[in-house]
């Protein structure tokens, strides 16, 4: 592949303008940033508009935009998943998550397992809670990456040579610069960039694509039959069906567990503020299904043929689809602002993410067990260099292993993070729930769903539940969640007939 | 779910509309309603229209219980 220059020199120049605006971002609405709270969530101070910019940012990450119609390309209608997956969490958004800003606002907590410790009083919970979040984060970063090296190399930079890895490195270094010195501020200044960019991006691609292909309906008729609809399962079974709706909820129910997007929810300034969220958040579903769209606008354009893009293709594979439908359909400025679009859009949920995990490591890790009278300063100062390490991490991971490790273990890490619910969520809701029997319910539930997974070889997440002949093939997440929920209940009963003892929170009530 | 209205006292009651926030979930959680390609709206299989639609329905559908429940 040649160096597309001019596209090149707008994505650069996107790139600066956001590294000024990431250092910037520390002035912005001033905090001490020696606070954890300050530097980690923004000081809770962010309304409306900016936590619906974070929270997109956030959620909506580089990877799916390169992933998901990567999917619908190769696969055809189940990647539509994220439709239906995005449609279910703003509901539970709305009824469950205003609750828990509440808490951790009275309480002073950072972070998911803060909430969770303050409750139950059980650091081997806490515990828990925050390492099945850092397992979950680290592969979820590493996949940004991920993104980001499909749109470096459809630019024209071989990504597989040593120079090739350097604007990689150049990207993150400057992405943990500014989160160092300006905390959650960097990205939430950022997203506002990222978002105008990426609805920009879709807006023109939805609307010139398919003028450029001769119509929507040569888009749904390049796509062959079987690809168009989920496959109608077989008597005994529901096959496709369950699969499809099990995952579009169990993906729903693990979302807001994320240790980034726990973050996102926590530094907003009211309950209200989550609440309307709720209601406008769906706009980036929306632009998320269009974007999906893409896919089958790269089946009609027949990309993979073209032999300027076949280099790309052996690559990246699929991921290589929605890069060479911009490079074959819009001149080079735009593949230069929408490639910046989704380069920006692998830093935001990056530098959130490694925000977030340097939070919990340093709160319910180092703090819980390490060093319990450390200072504020010395707890922020911790956070930011572990969210340094963090991102180093995410680089070494891929750069030194497999691409498909990081697939397999950000889909492990989806079935590890449903496990929290019954902790996070129901623990604040159900008192009769007792801490030991969540911890136990935890384990259970994440050794059955491991399993579960073990069984495909990790290279999927489905699991052939059979009930009274009935075969209901489904995400093992959501099945291993049922068994971690039925043995915290029963386990708590037990206890609570054997006479133990009430929860920290319920003294000081 | 909510057994302790206490707490979201950001709002003024816990307004019954919440049941309507099951709609979008089960529109799109129960596949056979929709897994198909015709009707088709503006050349677009009713697989993806339907979803699609629902994305903007659910946003109208909590938008009505958030001014229902706003103090």
């Amino acid at each position: 592949m040649t160096i597309n220059w001019t596209a090149l020199v707008i994505f650069v120049l996107l790139f600066v303008f956001i590294t000024v605006l990431g250092f910037l971002a520390a002035h912005w609405r001033r905090g001490d940033l020696d606070l954890l709270h300050e530097w980690g969530l923004g000081g809770r101070r962010f309304g409306t508009v900016v936590t619906w910019f974070l929270l997109g940012g956030d959620l909506y990450t580089a990877y799916t935009f390169i992933a998901v119609p990567a999917l619908m390309f190769g696969a055809g209608a189940v990647g539509f998943f994220a439709v239906p997956y995005t449609i279910v969490i703003y509901p539970l958004l709305y009824l469950l998550f205003p609750m828990i800003w509440k808490v951790a606002h009275e309480r002073g907590c950072v972070t998911a397992a803060d909430i969770v410790q303050s409750e139950f009083g059980n650091r081997w919970l806490a515990l828990a809670i925050a390492v099945t979040g850092l397992v979950a984060t680290m592969p979820y970063i590493a996949l940004q990456l991920v993104g980001m090296q499909v749109v470096i190399g459809a630019l024209g930079i071989a990504t597989d040579s040593v120079v090739g890895d350097l604007p990689l490195i150049i990207a993150f270094v400057i992405l943990a610069a500014f989160t160092y010195t300006s905390g959650l501020r960097a990205p939430a200044m950022i997203a506002v960039v990222k978002d105008v960019l990426i609805y920009f991006t879709v807006l023109a691609a939805i609307i010139v694509v398919p003028l450029h292909i001769g119509g929507i309906d040569k888009i749904f008729a390049a796509v062959p039959a079987a690809k168009l609809t989920l496959a109608v399962p077989p008597a005994g079974s529901l096959g496709a069906y369950s699969n499809y709706a099990t995952l579009a909820l169990g993906l729903a129910l693990a979302l807001f567990l994320y240790p980034h997007a726990m973050t996102g929810i926590l530094s907003s300034s009211s309950a209200r503020v989550i609440r309307r969220n709720a209601a406008i958040l769906p706009a980036y579903s929306l632009m998320l299904g269009l974007l999906a769209l893409l896919g089958f606008m790269a089946i009609a354009l027949n990309v993979q043929q073209m032999p300027e893009y076949a280099d790309g293709f052996k690559r990246y594979g699929n991921n290589f689809s929605v890069p060479a439908l911009f490079l074959a359909t819009f001149p080079s400025w735009f593949v230069g602002i929408a490639f910046a679009a989704i380069a920006i859009g692998a830093l935001v949920p990056a530098a959130i993410m490694s925000i977030a995990a340097a939070n919990t490591w340093t709160r319910n890790v180092h703090r819980a067990f390490f060093k319990p009278n450390a200072t504020d300063a010395e707890e922020a100062r911790m956070a930011k260099l572990v969210s340094l390490i963090v991102k180093a991490g995410a680089l070494v991971f891929i750069f030194a292993l497999p691409l498909e490790y990081a697939i397999q273990l950000q889909l492990l890490g989806g079935i590890w993070m449903i496990q929290i619910f019954p902790a996070v969520v129901l623990g604040l809701r159900w008192h009769f729930l007792n801490g030991w029997a969540l911890l136990i319910g935890w384990a259970v539930g994440t050794a059955t769903g491991t399993w579960m997974a073990s069984l495909l070889a990790f290279k999927g997440s489905a699991y052939a539940l059979t009930l009274f002949g009935l075969a209901i093939p489904g995400y093992a997440a959501l099945y291993s969640l049922i068994v971690n929920l039925a043995v915290a209940i029963v386990l708590s009963l037990l206890f609570s007939a054997a006479g133990a003892g009430h929860r920290a929170a319920a003294a000081a009530r | 779910m909510s057994a302790e209205p206490v707490r979201e006292d950001d709002v003024t009651r816990i307004s019954w509309t919440r049941w309507l926030l099951i709609i979008p979930v089960v529109a799109v959680l129960w596949v056979p309603f929709y897994n198909g390609v015709e009707p088709r709206l503006w050349s677009i299989p009713l697989f993806y229209w339907y979803q699609l639609v629902w994305v903007l329905l659910s946003t109208v559908l909590i938008g009505i219980v958030y001014l229902s429940e706003r103090k």
